[in-house]
């Protein structure tokens, strides 16, 4: 079974990686405020066309 | 007056992907229902070209990598810019992205009937196509990163973060189940034998299923869904655990295809075991999605996008209960080599997967060509046409699936 020496430690590695990307995430405050993000989400995007760039739009689509 | 800052998003990569996915759902299901028509009428099976033999690998993959892959890149060139308020890092390599995986999609209609095949299941194409799914893959996850790079918006929305696992675990997969030595142009060899190979073939096949039909599809759940139905979703803290846990769980679960074989015993169980405790996380996210509808669900009435949505969640909850029971042991010994496999592959890649992109058509297609949807009528027949045939199929599997393990019983 000389694969699972090889499958077990790529586990390992990816779960570890998964581990050090949670600990970035969490001391960065991504998970400080569970809440808005998911109200944020809701709101659309200002949409605006050619002519009124000068006063000031957000974004526009193709 | 001060400068405000605008800029572009590129919804045209969204409308290519989106009319990708249509015409290769109408081909991959097509095809599901040609191979189904040979099994029944061998007379159908022409020549060794379009045999069920070669069609078969044909369905699995338009459905798995054409159907559902090009929606879930749609999905995510749409909603991964609004979520970081950013356009996609270069439409240059989103178009690379685009016509690269039409072009994989090509070759494999064209080399699986004709038999050019490594024979791993989810991973038959051959090596110079193995080589071009690396290459475009690589070119996403580079246009993917980088948007994240510049994204406008701090906070990392759940819904992101499930791509990421998706960007991230699929490459590792493909390139360690795919690795292969060239005999010719277009014959290879895995470089594994025997159990070992069952061993890396399943590892890489049910993670498939976890992070290319699961993890990508979850993420557009978490962010279509409130969007649907215009309401946050029901729990956001719920959604971050149910990403880590399932992220931490899914990777060790693919040996409870492998129950009873040459296997070792040990690593039989551990499959089975974490994959009973998937359970969790899965049906937290299903509860997760369904409640988002909390006092919105009278709009399931009249939205067809809503009711392909819901009817999809409730098959993710339907086929991650199915799956874990399957892989008990005692379960799996009567399930095992029979049609009851193929109905619950079905009730996840055609109930969960195949309705989510139906839904995200839906909802995409009006506001993309900013027009209205030719019928909603039509829509409503198509989901009951859909919902009513799905579950007929799963039925009629579960009969003749454990038909077939009594009988096969009763014959030992």
């Amino acid at each position: 079974m000389s694969m699972v020496f090889v499958l077990l430690p790529l586990s390992i590695i990816l779960g570890g990686g998964a581990l050090v990307l949670f600990l970035w995430a969490l001391r960065n405050g991504q998970f400080d405020d569970l809440e808005t993000p998911a109200h944020r989400i809701l709101f659309e995007d200002e949409q605006v066309t050619e002519q009124h760039h000068l006063l000031g739009a957000k974004h526009v689509t193709d | 007056m001060s400068q405000i800052e605008t800029f572009r998003y590129d919804d045209e990569i969204v409308r290519k992907f989106l009319l990708a996915t249509i015409v290769w759902g109408v081909v991959g299901l097509l095809l599901g229902v040609i191979i189904a028509t040979q099994l029944v009428f061998w007379e159908t099976n022409f020549g060794p070209w379009f045999s069920f033999g070669r069609l078969r690998p044909l369905h699995t993959n338009a459905v798995i990598f054409a159907f559902v892959g090009n929606g879930m890149f749609a999905g995510i060139y749409h909603s991964m810019q609004r979520l970081c308020k950013a356009r996609m890092f270069s439409d240059a390599l989103s178009n690379i992205n685009f016509w690269g995986w039409q072009l994989i999609i090509v070759a494999a209609a064209v080399t699986l009937p004709l038999g050019i095949t490594v024979s791993k299941e989810y991973a038959e194409l051959e090596w110079p196509i193995d080589i071009a799914i690396t290459l475009v893959w690589v070119v996403f996850a580079i246009n993917f990163f980088g948007t994240l790079l510049v994204r406008r918006e701090r906070h990392i929305y759940v819904a992101i973060w499930f791509y990421m696992a998706t960007v991230i675990t699929v490459a590792l997969l493909h390139i360690v189940n795919s690795l292969e030595l060239p005999v010719t142009f277009l014959k290879s060899y895995s470089i594994y034998a025997g159990v070992q190979d069952a061993l890396v073939q399943w590892w890489y096949g049910h993670n498939a299923v976890a992070f290319f039909l699961t993890t990508p599809i979850l993420g557009l759940m978490y962010y279509y869904m409130p969007k649907v139905a215009n309401r946050p979703v029901y729990s956001y803290r719920l959604s971050v655990i149910h990403f880590w846990a399932l992220i931490f769980l899914y990777i060790w679960a693919g040996p409870h295809h492998l129950l009873y074989t040459a296997l070792p015993d040990w690593a039989q169980t551990l499959g089975m075991v974490f994959s009973l405790m998937l359970i969790a996380p899965s049906w937290g996210g299903m509860i997760n999605g369904l409640m988002t509808l909390r006092g919105a669900w009278e709009k399931l009435r009249t939205d067809p996008v809503l009711k392909f949505l819901v009817v999809a969640i409730s098959f993710y909850g339907m086929s991650t209960f199915e799956g874990p029971m399957l892989s008990i042991k005692s379960v799996n010994a009567l399930s095992h080599y029979t049609d009851w496999t193929i109905g619950h592959v079905h009730s996840g890649a055609l109930g969960w997967n195949g309705f989510m992109n139906f839904a995200l058509i839906y909802f995409l297609v009006p506001r993309l060509w900013k027009t209205e949807l030719y019928s909603v009528r039509l829509a409503t027949i198509h989901f009951w046409i859909g919902t009513i045939g799905i579950i007929f199929y799963i039925i009629s599997m579960w009969v003749a699936g454990i038909t077939q393990g009594l009988m096969w019983r009763a014959f030992d």
